[in-house]
């Protein structure tokens, strides 16, 4: 098992690359607390080694890792420099570790969800702007259902329901109707944010959803309580973070270990070849598009039922197309859109913390997301490259 | 497969499975100019608004149609149906003669509203045109929002800076500098696309966000261009007085109709013009229609791409800087958040099928409706206008919806003529 592990671990030029993206981080982990290094020239100089070892891994070739070791040589020195000329209490006020985690935590969770969805629905080769609408479509349905049945099960249950439905209309005109994929898409949001505002004025008026809706139920790992780090981020956690995990986790074995993943990345390829070997493509395609449908909705659900706890017009707020910038970013893998939306929900847990500093520059943490996959579809540090047949209505013969 | 032909060839791209058949949307154009005028979209709006009216009728039991009245009544088009009622008095003479409008009606109703509506018309409208004119070159402008965003923070900039400049020259730079922002904005997407490929859908999606978050931190407390007097409002300096755009129309202190009206209407015969009677619109086509064929008969389909897309932005930038200068006056950060004008720029798009008269024609529908069903103009005893303008939305997705589904339309049309031949041979 261990052998197997360490077979998959990266070599050579790329070890090297990996190991300078960490030195990276490293430079500007030492200015921050517990540390406190108030001397600039050592993050510089952390900074400076972790510069060469990425040089060193684009010279050998190494592609994306490597660049972007040097990316975080720089940022990492430039962060660590800054930091060091911060004051001590600013410091320690915004970063609070077990804090900034556990909120990425929290803000990750919903883009997990959907950019699993959105892998299933791209895999399958169609392509799902529609995320947005389907997890507003959740967030919605989930607490309507959790206040009017007092059970956030069936809360759960309706949101998964609401959200297949949403993402079965994007089904039928993206497959059966061969409409343009991006059209439709776009209409189920658009469709998804009048309908939800529609129904939540004409149920819930001026006051807003109650404030006593059952919530999804946090879980208290008791043992974890005391843990020196690890205790205050994972001992108080949301039921939806840990099933966000498993999703995940779900995700990539039924893509890349089982017969049905074989399948729909088939059909995502070259659908032709696929039903030639029987593969039914309509058949797949429906099917991954109403789960990834589904899955966005839960995202969407535990914004409503599991983080606020109420519901607003259009309260997910362009969250599924962070979730669509993750599935693009992490290059249509799962642990790779996985990390990308770790990443994202850093980078908002960050952005709340930040006005410390400065109330309005924090706010551009917010457009992160948007600005690296931006990047990353420039291929200015490896290209993402989709799946061959992704967009492309298929015509049965 | 036989009802495809014309469009098959130029359906297939490179490194495309073959047997496929995936129209660009440039084809799709094709198709609906055979499948028939008006009679498409004209369906496809009444089948939306049908199903938002049995939205009403389930939700709350009301008469759609009496709602759909007073929705007609908000947009102020009722005014038309006094057309040549009015009566102009000849000079010198005690004579009058019938006149299309009285130029004195600032307070009738129907007038007040029908400003409103025309001025939303013209972001409609030249947003519209940003995502049609990227359509006609086979792209999908879907960062209409974003572009209109950068070319409004610019306007606004521009027009509240540079105090002393005469009037028309300011608002003349204002205009430009929003437009080229909005170009620029765009420009990107279409470098990324006519250099690495990048799919336009994408960049676009996330140059709005972008440009949404930039405009936030602009305006937003402690931000670098927000307002110098209030230093607890999250909103952009007033643009001076000289800059603003003449209301021509209506009541400038009651938010009457400006001069950008003009713009819109010239804005379309610029698009038409520039597409069907220029070098450049030929090319733009001919990349739309099938880049591998173009390229072929000597066309850069890069440089094409790059010029299309910075057109667009340039009608969408257009639009961020008129609404600003002609009754918007300021921006805040709220306004920049919750602004959907680029993405009913889309919905009139698709609906007006890339032309130049549907677009006009779509632009005047949504902005109607946006009007109509807003909380000023809609009569709460009839329907309550924040479900009122919940249904806006629901109708356009509908409407988008429905656009889409063109094969179908076209199948079923196509179907009915096949068995029409038969029935005669």
């Amino acid at each position: 098992m261990i052998e197997r592990v360490l077979r998959r671990l990266p070599k050579g030029a790329r070890a090297v690359a990996w190991l300078g993206v960490l030195v990276g981080v490293f430079a500007f982990w030492v200015a921050l607390p517990p540390l406190h290094i108030r001397n600039p020239v050592v993050p510089i100089l952390i900074g400076l080694v972790a510069l060469a070892l990425g040089v060193y891994a684009v010279t050998r070739r190494a592609g994306r890792p490597a660049w972007g070791a040097i990316v975080a040589a720089v940022a990492g020195a430039g962060l660590g420099y800054l930091a060091t000329r911060s004051s001590i209490s600013n410091l320690d006020q915004v970063v609070v570790w077990s804090a900034l985690l556990a909120a990425m935590l929290r803000f990750a969770t919903p883009l997990a969800f959907a950019a699993m969805g959105g892998i299933f629905s791209e895999r399958s080769g169609v392509v799902n702007i529609g995320l947005e609408g389907m997890m507003l479509s959740g967030a919605f349905f989930g607490i309507l259902a959790a206040d009017k049945l007092d059970s956030w099960v069936l809360g759960l249950l309706a949101a998964a329901i609401a959200g297949g439905l949403m993402a079965l209309i994007h089904a039928f005109f993206a497959i059966h109707l061969r409409a343009d994929q991006i059209v439709s898409g776009f209409a189920i949001n658009v469709l998804a944010l009048g309908l939800t505002g529609y129904l939540f004025i004409d149920i819930y008026g001026g006051e807003g959803t109650p404030p006593n809706v059952d919530r999804i139920p946090n879980v208290h790992l008791g043992f974890l309580q005391d843990w020196y780090f690890i205790g205050p981020i994972l001992g108080q956690l949301n039921l939806m973070i840990w099933l966000a995990f498993f999703t995940i986790l779900l995700t990539w074995i039924v893509f890349f270990k089982t017969p049905i993943g074989l399948r729909i990345r088939a059909v995502g390829e070259h659908p032709r070849a696929a039903e030639t070997v029987g593969i039914s493509v309509y058949a797949t395609r429906y099917a991954a598009v109403t789960l990834s449908g589904v899955l966005a909705a839960l995202g969407g659900a535990y914004i409503s039922i599991g983080f606020v706890n109420s519901f607003n017009q259009n309260m997910t707020v362009g969250r599924g197309y962070i979730a669509l910038a993750a599935v693009i970013f992490g290059s249509w893998r799962p642990f790779g859109a996985a990390a990308a939306a770790l990443l994202f929900g850093f980078s908002s847990a960050l952005a709340q913390r930040l006005p410390a500093y400065s109330e309005s520059a924090a706010v551009l943490f917010q457009s992160l997301p948007y600005v690296l996959t931006l990047i990353a579809v420039a291929g200015v540090i490896g290209r993402s490259i989709p799946p061959a047949a992704v967009g492309r209505p298929y015509k049965k013969q | 497969m036989s009802e495809q032909t014309p469009a098959e060839g130029a359906g297939k791209v490179e490194g495309q499975p073959p047997g496929e058949w995936a129209p660009g949307p440039a084809q799709r154009l094709a198709i609906w100019q055979r499948a028939g005028g008006l009679f498409v979209p004209l369906l496809t709006t009444l089948l939306a608004f049908f199903i938002g009216g049995l939205v009403v009728l389930i939700t709350t039991g009301k008469n759609p149609l009496r709602t759909y009245k007073a929705i007609f009544e908000g947009s102020g088009l009722n005014w038309f149906f006094e057309v040549g009622s009015y009566e102009l008095r000849v000079p010198f003479t005690g004579a009058s003669i019938p006149f299309p409008w009285n130029t004195n009606d600032f307070e009738s109703l129907a007038a007040l509203n029908l400003q409103q509506t025309l001025i939303l018309w013209v972001p409609y409208v030249l947003t519209g045109l940003a995502v049609a004119f990227a359509f006609r070159c086979g792209m999908f402008n879907i960062g209409g929002q974003g572009q209109y965003i950068v070319g409004a923070i610019m306007a606004v900039w521009v027009g509240s800076e540079l105090p002393g400049l005469p009037g028309l020259l300011h608002i003349l730079l204002a205009v430009v500098a929003g437009a080229l922002t909005g170009a620029v904005w765009a420009g990107i997407a279409g470098i990324l696309k006519a250099t690495v490929g990048a799919h336009e859908v994408i960049s676009t999606i996330m140059l709005n966000w972008i440009a949404l978050w930039v405009g936030v931190f602009l305006f937003g407390l402690g931000g670098p261009l927000q307002n110098d007097t209030q230093p607890s409002v999250p909103v952009s300096n007033d643009i001076l007085d000289e800059s603003k755009l003449k209301v021509f129309w209506g009541d400038p202190l009651l938010q009457g109709l400006h001069v950008g009206a003009f713009v819109g209407l010239a804005a379309l015969v610029v698009y038409w013009i520039s597409l069907n009677r220029t070098t450049l619109g030929y090319e733009v086509r001919a990349v739309g229609f099938n880049p591998e064929a173009a390229r072929y008969g000597g066309i850069s389909v890069a440089r094409n791409y790059f010029l299309a897309m910075a057109i667009s932005g340039t009608f969408a930038g257009l639009a961020g800087a008129l609404d600003i200068l002609g009754w918007q006056y300021r921006i805040n950060t709220n306004d920049v958040q919750v602004s959907t004008v680029g993405f009913v720029g889309i919905a009139v798009a698709l609906l007006g099928r890339n032309t130049a008269i549907g677009v006009g024609l779509a632009g005047l529908l949504f902005a109607a409706l946006s009007t109509g069903t807003s909380t000023r103009n809609l009569d709460p005893e009839i329907f309550r206008p924040e479900l009122a303008t919940n249904l806006t939305s629901l109708i356009q997705g509908l409407v988008i919806l429905f656009v889409g589904a063109d094969v179908l339309i076209l199948s079923l049309l196509n179907l009915r003529k096949r068995r029409r031949r038969v029935a005669e041979a």
